[in-house]
């Protein structure tokens, strides 16, 4: 209850101490300087680890895989290589208690990219905020250069490992071994090993396990051929591995999406770690480890057990059915294919546009004007260093703040700056140039979606670039809708920028916001109040830029600028107006075989009671009765829907003609709806029994034991017969297809059927009149 | 009586009906031939009926009879909510054709019964329920334009006859004066074709509206007193006892007399007996009796006889809605008794039953009621 003594004391003198007037106990100015001093951004980030996306374990080891691959995709594309990029994460404790909550993870990227030249590993791998991507505007995935050094710095921090990187920058020579450890405090690396080798890609990595060894035999894994120059970064650190929402498996899945000319593979650890509530789980037990499947997935397991009884498979295999936590098949090497054979299209650097820039900005700008070249103008900084300034556009710009052509940059002073600065925010530009973006595109985001979602109706729509702060964008949006996917869950949203999955902070995302602002209620989906809509439906969104707005360092959500969030409303509206069409087209065509479904029951027993009537030709008027329902049900259909909901473009009529769509058949027919198919094997087998005169011969009578035809009406004049036979074919070539397949029920004799009873009269009633029976025009004329 | 029994003899009551059963045969064959030859010129099948609704039926005021307009409704195969009436209309059509052909008749029940089965390939059945089979007979009716009858259809029998007649029913002749307690049952079909008047000697029907009163009366052997004939309808009365009074009406001349219930109802069966009912009003040319008398019990009755306070049964909402909606139609709206009489019940404020005066004196209906009101013509017409 009381605080032990010593506390109290020292409460009591530190309130004497207070109270005491003395200076010289209090810090001074002098010694508050001695203890000021600078503080490397390494340090900085280290404290502050969260800001780049090592908040915890679970994240730390999906950062560094996302930071490597990111840095990986960037350097083959810059060099116009076709990506080929190996994933290891290798568990280095897999004797651990089941329950143990992380791990030691020993995470190993390898890329076939240009390499890296020696003298630069230390900037690029063992400095915070280095990088060639911060200063220019072009569109890549990375951006600040902070995120793979980030990683090895927490590797670093967390097992006291240094980052070994092997990279081979030219084929004809040994690659490099570099091992480093950075310095926080001087925000350097110390390197600790560096030899040469030829052991590029490693060897090691394909020993892993009997899959590795399988996969590398066959020249699928690390084939020293395809990775003739590349890199390879390993990074150990404290990790956890799970699958699920958030997951390096995800980020790979994800990745491949975006990225369909990268070759990815992925060895994942032999177990995953023990199970823990965080913001993205609770994970789905056994239904996320087998979302891999969803994606075009190699998995060797099988080739495993039969020849090795390998070591390496040994410690999991026991483990599984006796631990409690989720244990992984291992060994399964996971493949994400390449699907396209061409990069994207290189992208150009451009200069900053005018409408985008800050007056601090401008005048650094300024001053690095006047060393880079003495004796530079305004006129021509203006030209060379903005995007969109033309050479009249700089002379009216140098002409409004009261300088001439020939004015240097060394002679803007503040004002005039400034001055400047006002004149490029009234003044019009035209919008930045847009071939610095290279989007996704929408038949790589259709077929994105359609290798890794099970879907239905398939949508993309991509916008035309846009601009914010000065800088253009651009965005595109695809939905997945029913098919396998879960009807009664809010519709998953999966985001990118600039090709790279964005996992976490989805709520605080730009992109969230647009599906929680777009009306999806409009498209016939459930939509709660401020939430995204529920429904069998993903939604993808792309964010292509020369600088994507995030709101943190690690790059997880972007900001919700305006400009940004509009586009990607519109984007979806796009999608949305697409999936619409589409739904309502079903509905329209269920409500269609639901009346279809009304009449074809209850044609087959009019006819069997007309033509026990007055003896007809069942066959005939069955057909010709369907016919008519066919016809009717499409038309009353029209109908119905112009009342219910108007059908706004033409195009819409027919979203599977629309560009951008693809609509899966076979992916499940349409929910609770039967097939059509079904329906007319029924109506043809009807139709059959009918020309057999056996439909409904099930049913007894009441009262005469057997139906006895009409035997009133002789045969129609056989002309006509002929007529109707030749038509048939043609206006029925469905039918005739069907009762080709349909055992070929004898056609029904009209001669067989009894001749007219003699003296029997036979009348009939004609607008009011009993009018005689004899006249053959009356029937069917 | 021999003489009926000898079916084959010509321009006899079996002749006839031949004749009439090729008439109803052939509309039904023309009812199919009309479809086939809709379908194959490409139109929707449809079958005309006549519509049986109150905007659809005259009041002729000459005859005093309710008659069906000329409206008629098409019941459309393509139609989703008559797809199924149009089918069971054809299955019907095609039962009564087996029928005919048979030379057969069937119940309504057995109606339901002949078109009930499966639809094939589906687990649908063609009927619910009866009172589905018996509104497409109804529509059949109509549409042939051919009676229930003809259509060798018939419904259950319901009412009971007893007084000075003999009736030849299906060539059996039957003395009405010998019935006993029970009476003879109407039979649901009366053509003279089925029932002849043989002998009678009776001046007037007295029709009452059930059983039980009707049993009072028997018992007291009113008819035998009075010389008449007694029948009662079981409530609102069938076709069969409708048709049945009519033809003694019209064939032998005798008025008929009613007594029924001093409530909307009771009003309501002699308006049916009178001008006929509008589901039926394309019968009303031969179940209709204009001259149909209402004797009682009327509402100032209960002042006239003095009834006690404990047979007053309170008007509920729903009689004092029928009550004005009977004294609004035309038959009645121009009828000063009528108007007078049913004021009278309103301003009263309660029915009364027939039995309300069996209070007085178990034979006072009998004895002194109704022979009172016949002597003194105190009736309604």
């Amino acid at each position: 209850m009381t605080p032990p003594s010593g506390v109290m004391e020292e409460t009591r003198k530190s309130k004497k101490t207070t109270r005491s007037p003395k200076p010289s106990q209090r810090a001074t100015a002098e010694s508050m300087a001695a203890r000021q001093r600078d503080i490397s951004v390494s340090e900085f980030f280290a404290k502050n680890r969260h800001l780049l996306g090592f908040d915890n374990p679970r994240k730390a080891l999906l950062t560094t895989v996302k930071e490597a691959v990111d840095n990986s995709l960037d350097a083959c594309e810059e060099a116009g290589i076709l990506p080929d990029i190996t994933v290891v994460i290798e568990d280095l404790q897999p004797d651990r208690p089941a329950t143990a909550k992380s791990s030691r993870y020993r995470v190993t990227v390898v890329d076939n990219g240009p390499g890296i030249v020696r003298k630069q590993v230390e900037n690029i791998f063992g400095r915070l905020l280095y990088g060639s991507k911060f200063h220019r505007l072009k569109m890549s995935r990375g951006q600040q250069g902070i995120g793979i050094s980030a990683a090895g710095m927490y590797g670093l921090i967390t097992t006291g490992k240094p980052m070994v990187i092997h990279t081979r920058p030219n084929a004809s020579k040994p690659a490099h071994h570099i091992e480093l450890a950075m310095n926080t405090k001087t925000n350097r690396a110390e390197v600790t090993t560096d030899v040469e080798t030829q052991d590029f890609p490693p060897r090691r990595l394909t020993q892993l396990t009997a899959g590795t060894r399988k996969l590398a035999a066959e020249g699928e894994l690390l084939d020293p051929e395809s990775y003739r120059t590349g890199t390879s970064v390993t990074i150990e650190l404290e990790g956890r591995y799970q699958r699920g929402r958030g997951s390096v498996d995800e980020f790979l899945e994800l990745t491949a999406i975006a990225n369909p000319h990268a070759r990815i593979v992925f060895i994942p650890p032999t177990r995953e770690s023990a199970e823990e509530e965080d913001e993205l789980l609770p994970v789905k037990k056994p239904g996320k480890g087998s979302k891999g499947k969803d994606f075009q997935v190699t998995d060797d397991e099988g080739n495993l057990v039969a020849p090795a009884p390998a070591a390496e498979a040994a410690p999991a295999a026991p483990a599984a059915p006796a631990a409690p936590v989720q244990t992984t098949e291992t060994n399964g090497v996971t493949i994400f294919p390449r699907a396209v054979t061409e990069l994207p299209p290189e992208t150009r650097e451009i200069q900053p546009h005018p409408k985008g820039i800050e007056l601090g900005i401008l005048l650094q700008m300024l001053k690095e004007a006047e060393l880079e070249r003495p004796g530079y103008t305004l006129y021509n900084f203006l030209q060379e260093k903005f995007s969109r300034i033309s050479a009249a556009t700089a002379s009216a710009l140098c002409e409004k703040i009261g300088v001439g052509s020939r004015t240097k940059v060394t002679d803007i002073n503040h004002a005039k700056a400034e001055a400047l600065f006002r004149e490029f925010q009234e003044a019009k530009f035209p919008p930045p140039p847009t071939d610095c973006l290279a989007p996704i595109g929408v038949k790589q985001l259709l077929a994105g979606m359609l290798k890794g979602v099970r879907a239905e109706f398939y949508a993309a729509s991509s916008r035309d670039a846009a601009v914010y702060r000065g800088r253009p964008f651009q965005i595109e949006a695809a939905i997945a809708y029913g098919g396998d996917l879960p009807a009664d869950e809010p519709a998953r949203v999966i985001r990118f920028a600039n090709r790279v999955p964005l996992l976490y902070q989805q709520s605080a995302c730009s992109s969230f916001k647009a599906v929680v602002d777009t009306n999806w209620r409009n498209y016939d989906l459930n939509q709660p109040k401020n939430s995204a809509p529920v429904g069998p439906l993903v939604i993808m969104i792309h964010m292509a830029s020369v600088w994507v707005p995030f709101t943190s360092e690690s790059k997880e959500a972007i900001a919700d600028y305006d400009e940004i969030r509009k586009e990607m409303k519109l984007a979806l509206m796009e999608c949305g107006r697409k999936l619409a069409a589409y739904v309502r087209k079903r509905q329209r065509m269920k409500r269609e075989s639901e009346r279809r479904d009304v009449f074809e029951r209850y044609i087959g027993e009019i006819v069997k009671a007309v033509s026990e009537i007055n003896g007809t030709d069942p066959k005939k008027l069955y057909d010709k009765l369907l016919e008519q329902a066919r016809k009717r049900t499409a038309a009353a259909d029209q109908i119905l829907d112009d009342e219910g909901r108007v059908v706004k473009t033409k195009k819409e009529e027919e979203p599977g003609d629309d560009e951008g769509v693809i609509i899966l058949e076979t992916a499940r027919p349409i929910e609770d709806h039967t097939p059509r198919e079904h329906l007319n094997d029924r109506a043809a087998k009807v139709a059959a029994q009918l020309a057999a005169g056996t439909f409904g011969d099930d049913q007894l009578p009441l009262l005469d034991g057997e139906p006895r035809k009409r035997r009133g009406k002789a045969a129609p004049p056989p002309k006509r017969v002929a007529k109707k036979a030749s038509a048939e074919p043609k206006s029925k070539p469905r039918r005739a297809a069907k009762e080709a397949k349909t055992p070929k029920a004898a056609p029904p004799p009209p001669a067989s059927k009894p001749a007219a009873k003699p003296g029997k009269l036979r009348m009939r009633l004609i607008n009011g009149e009993l009018v005689r029976v004899d006249d053959p025009s009356l029937f069917g004329g | 009586m021999a003489k009926k029994q000898s079916k084959p003899a010509s321009g006899g009551p079996t002749a006839r009906i031949k004749e009439r059963d090729a008439i109803t045969h052939a509309k039904i064959v023309s009812l199919a031939d009309n479809l086939v030859k809709q379908t194959f010129a490409g139109k929707e099948p449809t079958i005309a009926i006549p519509t049986r609704t109150k905007s659809n039926t005259i009041w002729n005021r000459k005859r005093g009879i309710l008659q069906m307009g000329s409206a008629t409704q098409d019941r459309q195969l393509f139609n989703l909510n008559q797809a199924k009436l149009f089918m069971q209309s054809m299955l019907h059509a095609n039962s009564i054709r087996s029928l005919i052909e048979a030379e057969k008749t069937l119940s309504l029940r057995g109606m339901f019964y002949k078109g009930l089965h499966t639809v094939a390939g589906t687990k649908e059945k063609t009927f619910a329920d009866q009172s589905e089979s018996d509104a497409i007979l109804e529509d059949l009716e109509v549409s042939l334009g051919a009676l229930r009858e003809e259509l060798h259809i018939f419904a259950k029998k319901k009412g009971t006859m007893i007084g000075n007649i003999t009736i030849v029913d299906s060539g059996d002749e039957i003395d009405c004066r010998k019935m006993g307690s029970g009476g003879d049952a109407i039979p649901s079909i009366v053509e003279p074709d089925v029932i002849q008047f043989k002998k009678c000697e009776a001046k007037f029907v007295l029709h009452v509206e059930k059983d039980t009163v009707w049993g009072r009366f028997n018992e007291d052997k009113f008819w035998q007193k009075h010389n008449c004939i007694l029948t009662e309808g079981g409530g609102q009365p069938s076709r069969g006892v409708r048709r049945l009074l009519q033809r003694l009406n019209k064939e032998l001349g005798l008025p008929i007399y009613c007594l029924l219930d001093c409530d909307p109802w009771g009003h309501y069966i002699f308006s049916v007996i009178k001008q006929g009912s509008i589901s039926l009003a394309f019968e009303s040319e031969r179940l209709a009796i204009p001259d149909a008398k209402f004797i009682g019990v009327r509402s100032s009755d209960y002042k006239t006889h003095q009834l006690s306070d404990d047979v007053q049964i309170a008007l509920t909402d729903t009689d004092i809605k029928r009550a004005k909606e009977i004294a609004a139609y035309p038959w009645f709206r121009d009828h000063k008794g009528w108007q007078k009489e049913i004021a009278g019940l309103l301003s009263n404020g309660f029915k009364m039953e027939v039995e309300s005066l069996i209070t007085k004196d178990i034979s006072y209906v009998t004895e002194t009621y109704v022979p009172d009101k016949l002597k003194r013509k105190d009736w309604l017409d």
